[in-house]
C-alpha cells in the first residue's frame, strides 16, 4: 500500500517536474525579453498585458489565438514526429509551401462539390509536402545524406521553384494581379467557418484531431513502435529486423504530410484563400521551437502551439498600445527554445534538482548517417 | 545581326562577369569560413546565417555612432573601419552564444542553430522597427574601391582580381592564409584533431572545448566581416532581413568545397558567378543556353583551380597525374570561348533556376551523387572528458 502511495506521489512529481522545466523557461524568457523593452522605453508590463488582452481578452481575439496556434500545431507535429523517429526534419518550411501550393492548384483548378474538394485539396497538399520531406528522407536512408542539411537546401528550392510558378507568367500565377499571387480557391474548397462571422475555420478541428491521431500512431500502432525504435536505437532495430532505411522514409513522408496540411490548411481557411510569397515565412522554423518546448509529445506541442499561436495573436495589440515592435514575439520565441534545450540553465537558476532521465534530445549525434 | 550578338558579349562584357562574380562570392566565402572554423573543430553551424544579419546591423550602427562620436572630425574611411570592427565583435558574441549553447551546455548544435538565427531575425527585426527606421538614420557611405598599382594594370585579371573594394582583397588572403593554416601549422592539425578524434586530441594534452570555443568565436568573426561587406561595400545602409539566405548558400558552399577554404572559396564563386548570370540575363545581355554554357565552362575551371591548389598543398601525397587537371582547364576555357563566339539559339528557362544551383549541388555530393562530401567524423557530438 505505502509503495503504490509512493509510485503515485512520485509520478505526480514526475509530472510536475516535466512541466517546471517549459513554465519557467517561458517565464524567464518574458522577463529577458522585457529587458529589450525597457531599453526601448516602453514598460513591459503594459505591454505583455496588452499582449494577453490582444490573445484572451475577447472573442475575436480567442479566435485569432485558435486560427494562429492551428499552423504552428500542424507543423510542430510534423518536427515532433520525426524527432520520435530519431530525424531532425528542418525542412518543415518547404513542405508547408509545397503543400500550400498543391492544395491552392487544386482549390482554384477545378470546382468540385465540397465534400469531395476540400478533402481531394487537403490531401494533395498532404502528399506534396510528404513527398517533398520523402526525398531527403530517402537520401538519406539509401545514400547517409545528413536530412539537417538537405532539408535546409529543399527549403530554397521549394521557395525558388514556387516563386517562380507565382512569378511573371508563371503557371500558377492570377491573371492581372499586381503581386505575385495565385488565383484564390472555388468556394466549394474552402473550409467552413465554426462561428458565423468569425475567422474560425474548421481547420482548428482537423489540426486538434491531427494531434490525437499522432498520438495514435506513435503508441498504438506497430508502426509507430517501428519508428520510436528506429528513432531510439537503430542498430537495435536493425537487429530486431525492422527496415531501418524503410522506416526512415516513412517517419519523413509523415513529418512532412504534417507539415503540408498546415500548409494546405491556410491557403483553404482564410481569406483571401490564395498563395502569396511572403506566406508563413518563418513558421516552419518556429515550429522547431513548439516542438521543442511540448516535449516531442504531442499534447505538449497543443500547448505549445496554443502559447505561440497567443502570442502572434497578441502582437498586434501591444504593438498598438506601446509601440513595441512585434519582433519582440520572435526574440522572446527564440529565447523559450533556447531555455528549454539548455534547461540546466533554468536548473541552476530556480535551484532545480536534476532528473536522472535521459538529457535533452541529442539528434545531430547521427551526422552523416549511420550505415 | 549576329555581329550586334557578338559584340555584346566580347571579352570586356566576360570579365565584367568574373569582376562581379567576385564581388558576389565575397559574403559566401566569408560565411563558408565562418562554418569551416567551427565544423572542423566538431561543432555544427547552420547560425551562419544570424551571424551575419547580426553583422550587417551592427556595420551599419557601429559606423553610424563612431561618426557621430566624433562628429565627423575623422575621414569617413575611420568610420567604416570601425564598422567593420563593430560587426565582427558582436558576430563574435553571437557565435560565442552558440558555442556556450553547444558545447557548455550540450544543446544539440541544430536546435542552438535554430535558436541563434531566431534570435538574430527577432534582435535585427527588433532593433529596425523601434530605432533604425523611425529615427530614418542614414549610412555613413560604403567603402572605397582600391585598385593595386601594376597588379591592376594586367589585362583580364587585373580588372577582375585587382580593382575592388578593401573586403574583397581581405577575403581572398583569408582563404590562403586559412588554408595553409588548416593544413600545415600545429594549430590546423590540433583543430583537424579535435573536429575527428577529440578524445585522442585529449589524450594527447590537447583541451578540446577551449579549441571548440575559439574557433567557433573567431568564426563569427569571420561571419560578422560577411554581413558588413553587405551594408559597408555595396547598399550603405542596413535593411530588415539583408542576408537573405546568404548564411545558408555558404553553408552549402562550405559542404560543396568539402570542408576546405579553397573548395568553399571555388564553390563561392561558382554561385556568385551564378547569381551575376542571373542578374545579367534578367538585363537581356546573355541568352539563357550561352548563360549555361558559360556556367559550365566556369564549374570546370574552378574544379580545375581548387584541385590544382590542394595538390599543390598537398605535394607529395596526391598522386593523381597533373595531366587532367590541365585536361580540365583546356575543356573550361574552350566551353567558354565558344559560349562567347557562337550565336546560341534562344531557348527560354526560368532565370530563377539558377539560383538553384547551390543548394542541388549540395544535396548531390552529400548524397555522393558528385564526388562525396564526408564531414569531420565527431561533428556534432558534445565532449564529455571520459
Amino acid at each position: 500500500m505505502a509503495t503504490a502511495e509512493a509510485t503515485r506521489q512520485s509520478r505526480r512529481r514526475a509530472i510536475l517536474g516535466r512541466l517546471a522545466i517549459p513554465l519557467l523557461a517561458i517565464f524567464t524568457a518574458l522577463v529577458v525579453a522585457s529587458l529589450a523593452m525597457v531599453v526601448s522605453g516602453t514598460d513591459p508590463i503594459k505591454a505583455y498585458l496588452a499582449l494577453g488582452e490582444g490573445a484572451f481578452g475577447s472573442q475575436v481575439a480567442r479566435v485569432e489565438t485558435l486560427i494562429k496556434a492551428t499552423p504552428f500545431l500542424l507543423a510542430g507535429l510534423g518536427i515532433a514526429l520525426a524527432f520520435r523517429g530519431g530525424l531532425f526534419n528542418i525542412g518543415v518550411e518547404g513542405q508547408l509551401f509545397v503543400g500550400s501550393a498543391v492544395t491552392v492548384f487544386i482549390g482554384f483548378s477545378v470546382e468540385l462539390p465540397a465534400v469531395i474538394h476540400i478533402p481531394l485539396a487537403l490531401l494533395g497538399g498532404m502528399i506534396g509536402g510528404a513527398v517533398w520531406a520523402a526525398i531527403p528522407g530517402y537520401l538519406k536512408a539509401r545514400n547517409g545524406a545528413h536530412e539537417v542539411i538537405t532539408t535546409i537546401m529543399f527549403n530554397f528550392i521549394a521557395l525558388r521553384i514556387i516563386s517562380w510558378t507565382i512569378g511573371v507568367d508563371g503557371p500558377l500565377r492570377a491573371p492581372r494581379t499586381v503581386a505575385p499571387e495565385t488565383p484564390a480557391v472555388f468556394e466549394s474548397a474552402r473550409l467552413p467557418i465554426l462561428i458565423p462571422d468569425s475567422r474560425l475555420h474548421a481547420g482548428v478541428i482537423i489540426a486538434v484531431f491531427a494531434a490525437f491521431v499522432v498520438y495514435w500512431l506513435l503508441w498504438r500502432t506497430v508502426a509507430g513502435f517501428e519508428l520510436r525504435t528506429v528513432g531510439a536505437n537503430p542498430s537495435a532495430a536493425r537487429y530486431a529486423g525492422i527496415n531501418v532505411e524503410f522506416n526512415i522514409v516513412r517517419t519523413m513522408a509523415l513529418s512532412g504530410a504534417l507539415a503540408g496540411l498546415g500548409g494546405g490548411i491556410q491557403v483553404l481557411g482564410l481569406a483571401p484563400y490564395n498563395f502569396t510569397t511572403g506566406f508563413n515565412v518563418g513558421l516552419g522554423f518556429d515550429s522547431i521551437a513548439v516542438a521543442v518546448l511540448g516535449s516531442i509529445h504531442p499534447f505538449g506541442v497543443a500547448l505549445a502551439a496554443l502559447l505561440f499561436g497567443a502570442m502572434d495573436a497578441g502582437a498586434r495589440l501591444m504593438q498598438l498600445r506601446t509601440k513595441v515592435p512585434i519582433d519582440i514575439v520572435t526574440i522572446v520565441q527564440g529565447l523559450i527554445l533556447a531555455f528549454v534545450a539548455a534547461d540546466q540553465i533554468i536548473r541552476r537558476l530556480y535551484r532545480i534538482r536534476a532528473e536522472t532521465e535521459e538529457g535533452p534530445v541529442n539528434l545531430s549525434e547521427l551526422w552523416g548517417g549511420e550505415s | 545581326m549576329g555581329r550586334g550578338k557578338l559584340a555584346a558579349v566580347d571579352t570586356v562584357f566576360f570579365t565584367g562577369l568574373l569582376f562581379l562574380a567576385l564581388v558576389k562570392a565575397t559574403p559566401i566565402a566569408f560565411g563558408a569560413m565562418a562554418g569551416l572554423m567551427s565544423e572542423r573543430s566538431g561543432v555544427i553551424n547552420i547560425a551562419i546565417e544570424g551571424m551575419m544579419l547580426m553583422g550587417a546591423m551592427m556595420a551599419f550602427l557601429g559606423s553610424v555612432f563612431f561618426n557621430d562620436l566624433t562628429g565627423g572630425a575623422l575621414p569617413k574611411i575611420a568610420s567604416l573601419l570601425a564598422g567593420l570592427v563593430v560587426a565582427m565583435f558582436f558576430s563574435a558574441m553571437v557565435a560565442l552564444l552558440h558555442a556556450l549553447l553547444s558545447i557548455h551546455y550540450k544543446v544539440d548544435q541544430i536546435i542552438s542553430g535554430t535558436v541563434i538565427n531566431l534570435l538574430a531575425v527577432g534582435v535585427t527585426n527588433f532593433v529596425a522597427n523601434a530605432f533604425i527606421d523611425p529615427n530614418r538614420i542614414a549610412g555613413v557611405g560604403v567603402l572605397p574601391v582600391i585598385s593595386i598599382p601594376i597588379l591592376s594594370e594586367i589585362p583580364f585579371i587585373g580588372r577582375i582580381f585587382f580593382s575592388h573594394q578593401p573586403l574583397v582583397y581581405v577575403m581572398l588572403i583569408m582563404v590562403a592564409v586559412l588554408q595553409y593554416a588548416l593544413f600545415k601549422t600545429p594549430w590546423g592539425l590540433r583543430t583537424r584533431a579535435v573536429g575527428e578524434h577529440p578524445l585522442a586530441a585529449d589524450t594527447v594534452g590537447i583541451n578540446v572545448n577551449r579549441r571548440r570555443y575559439i574557433n567557433v568565436t573567431l568564426g563569427g568573426a569571420l561571419a560578422g566581416l560577411g554581413g558588413a561587406f553587405l551594408v559597408l561595400e555595396s547598399v550603405g545602409r542596413f535593411q530588415k532581413l539583408m542576408t537573405t539566405g546568404r548564411g545558408f548558400i555558404a553553408l552549402a558552399a562550405l559542404i560543396f568545397g568539402k570542408w576546405t577554404s579553397v573548395g568553399a572559396l571555388g564553390s563561392a564563386l561558382l554561385f556568385g558567378f551564378a547569381e551575376a548570370l542571373g542578374v545579367r540575363l534578367q538585363l537581356g545581355d546573355v541568352n539563357e543556353l550561352q548563360a549555361l554554357a558559360l556556367l559550365a565552362g566556369i564549374g570546370i575551371i574552378a574544379l580545375a583551380g581548387v584541385w590544382s591548389v590542394l595538390k599543390l598543398i598537398r605535394r607529395g601525397e596526391d598522386k593523381r597525374p597533373s595531366r587532367t587537371i590541365g585536361v580540365l582547364a583546356i575543356v573550361g576555357l574552350a566551353t567558354i570561348a565558344a559560349a562567347l563566339l557562337i550565336e546560341w539559339p534562344s531557348i527560354e528557362i526560368p532565370i530563377q533556376f539558377l539560383g538553384l544551383l547551390p543548394f542541388i549541388a549540395t544535396v548531390l555530393v552529400l548524397a555522393g551523387f558528385v564526388g562525396r562530401a564526408i564531414p569531420p567524423a565527431a561533428i556534432g557530438k558534445p565532449y564529455e572528458k571520459a
